[in-house]
C-alpha cells in the first residue's frame, strides 16, 4: 500500500461566499481523485520551514486536478485565515487525499437522501449536490440547511437555481428574513419531519455541522424512525481553523 | 522539500516535545463521531470479554465500579490533528479486566454500542497502556464523548479508544476496524504519523 503523498496545489481561483467564507480552487497535478463527503489534508509551510496542517471538506465532485475547497474563518485560527484572507492565485499549498471512506455520496447509489448542513457544514453536503447533478442522477434529494442568518449563506445563488429533485430548505437560528414564516431558533423534529423523508423510505441520511447541531439532528432523525445505520455524520469542531 | 505558502508565517504555539508531528493544541474536546450518539442506560450495561475458546467473560456497571480504579493523566491526540495534553480520566485498566482471562492470540477486535468496531493488537491493551473509563476531569462521561463508558488507548489515536465500548473479541487474525476498512491506518500510532492506509 502506498502512502498518500503530499501533493503541490496552486490556487487557480477564488470565490467568496460570505463575510468570513471563501472557496479555494486548486490545481492538484496527479490529483487521484475522489468521491462527494471526502476530505483532504491541507499543509502550509513558511519560509523558515515551520509547518502546520489541517483537514477540508472537498466542495465539488471529482473533476481532473481541481479540488475545490470552501473554508470558514475561525477566529484566532492558524491556517483558516491564510487561506481566507492572505492567499492569491498563484501561490501553492500542499494537499493531500482524498480522505474518509464514511460520510460519502455514490453516484450509483438509488436510495433518496436527506441533507442536513449546519453552517459551514453544508460544505460536504454541497460536494453532494453537485456529484448528483453532474452524473444526471435522479436520485431525490432534500437539503435542510441550517444557519445563524440569512446573510451566513453559502453557494446561494446556486442554491436558487432550480435543480429537478433537489428540494432545499433553510431554517435560521438567529435572525430571519422579512416574512419567514419560522422564528429563529434551533431545529427541532417539525423542521426535520417537515422538510425530511419519512424515514419508511429508507433514506440515506447525512449530517453535518457544529457537535450540538449534529448532536441534536442526529436525534431528532432517530426519533423520527430513521435507523443508526442510515445516518451519517460529520461534526465540525470550532476548534483548528 | 517542501513547498513554501508565501506569506504563511503560522503561531508556532506548538513547539512542545509532546505534540506528534502534524498535530496542533487545543484546550476544549472536540467530538468525532460517524453516526447518532446511543445510549445506554446502566442497568443494561455490560462489558465482555470474549476468547478464542468462545468463553465470554462479562462485567455489569456495579461490577465495574467494584473493580480498583485508576486515575490516568495522558495526552491524547485525534487524527484529524487536534491534541490534548494532560487529560485526566477514571476507570479500570484492561490489565485488571484480562487478569483471569486465558488468551494465545495476538488480536483485538473492540466494538460498542452502536455498532462501531476497532482492531489492534492485543499487546496494546495491556501493560498499563489501556483503559475502560467513565470519567472525565472529574465528571461522569458525556455520551457524545463516549459514556457512560469508553476505551482510552491514549498512545494510538484516538478513533482507537472506542467510545461507548461494549466488549472485546480475542482473534487469531487481525480483523480490520470501522475507521480501519474506510481508509484509515491499520495501527495508528501518532508519533509515526500513521493516519492513513499506506503511512
Amino acid at each position: 500500500m502506498r502512502r498518500l503523498p503530499w501533493r503541490a496545489a496552486r490556487l487557480t481561483g477564488l470565490r467568496e461566499e460570505t463575510d468570513s467564507a471563501r472557496t479555494l480552487v486548486f490545481q492538484v497535478p496527479g490529483w487521484p481523485g475522489h468521491l462527494a463527503g471526502q476530505h483532504v489534508d491541507v499543509r502550509l509551510t513558511a519560509e523558515d520551514g515551520y509547518s502546520t496542517q489541517r483537514s477540508y471538506s472537498v466542495a465539488a465532485p471529482f473533476d481532473g486536478d481541481t479540488v475545490e475547497l470552501t473554508v470558514e474563518r475561525v477566529p484566532d485560527g492558524e491556517v483558516s485565515p491564510y487561506l481566507t484572507e492572505i492567499i492569491e492565485p498563484g501561490d501553492q499549498v500542499e494537499i493531500r487525499g482524498p480522505v474518509g471512506g464514511w460520510f460519502v455520496w455514490r453516484p450509483e447509489s438509488r436510495s433518496p437522501v436527506l441533507l442536513v448542513g449546519g453552517g459551514s457544514g453544508i460544505v460536504p453536503l454541497m460536494a453532494m449536490i453537485r456529484a448528483r447533478r453532474r452524473a444526471g442522477s435522479r436520485v431525490p434529494f432534500r437539503l435542510l440547511y441550517s444557519l445563524r442568518d440569512p446573510s451566513r449563506r453559502y453557494y446561494a445563488e446556486e442554491l436558487r437555481r432550480p435543480d429537478a429533485g433537489l428540494d432545499v430548505g433553510y431554517l435560521y437560528t438567529r435572525a430571519v428574513p422579512d416574512g419567514w414564516p419560522r422564528p429563529a431558533g434551533r431545529i427541532l423534529l417539525d423542521d426535520l419531519a417537515e422538510s425530511g423523508w419519512p424515514a419508511g423510505f429508507e433514506p440515506e441520511c447525512y449530517v453535518c455541522g457544529p457537535t450540538g447541531f449534529v448532536e441534536a439532528a442526529a436525534d431528532l432523525l432517530l426519533a423520527l424512525g430513521h435507523a443508526p445505520e442510515h445516518i451519517r455524520t460529520e461534526r465540525f469542531g470550532p476548534t483548528g481553523g | 522539500m517542501s513547498i513554501i505558502s508565501r506569506g504563511f508565517r503560522g503561531r508556532r504555539r506548538e513547539d512542545d516535545d509532546r505534540l506528534p508531528p502534524g498535530q496542533y493544541l487545543v484546550d476544549d474536546f472536540p467530538v468525532l463521531s460517524a453516526g447518532p450518539t446511543p445510549r445506554v442506560p446502566l442497568d443494561r450495561w455490560e462489558f465482555a470479554i470474549d476468547t478464542e475458546a468462545e468463553q465470554t467473560h462479562r462485567w455489569s456497571w456495579a461490577e465495574l465500579m467494584a473493580l480498583p480504579q485508576e486515575t490516568p493523566t495522558v495526552d491524547i491526540h485525534c487524527v484529524t490533528k487536534w491534541s490534548k495534553l494532560g487529560t485526566g480520566w477514571r476507570g479500570v485498566s484492561l490489565d485488571t479486566l484480562f487478569e483471569n482471562i486465558e488468551t494465545a492470540v495476538e488480536y483485538a477486535l473492540v466494538y460498542s454500542y452502536g455498532g462501531y468496531t476497532t482492531n489492534l493488537p492485543l499487546e496494546d491493551l495491556l501493560d498499563g497502556k489501556a483503559w475502560i473509563v467513565h470519567q472525565f476531569d472529574g465528571e461522569e462521561l458525556e455520551p457524545r464523548h463516549g459514556g457512560p463508558a469508553r476505551l482510552l488507548v491514549p498512545h494510538l489515536y484516538l478513533w482507537k479508544s472506542a467510545k461507548w465500548v461494549r466488549g472485546i473479541r480475542l482473534l487469531e487474525e487481525d480483523w480490520p476496524g470501522f475507521w480501519e476498512t474506510a481508509g484509515y491506518h491499520n495501527y495508528g500510532d501518532p508519533w509515526r504519523e500513521q493516519r492513513y492506509e499506506g503511512d
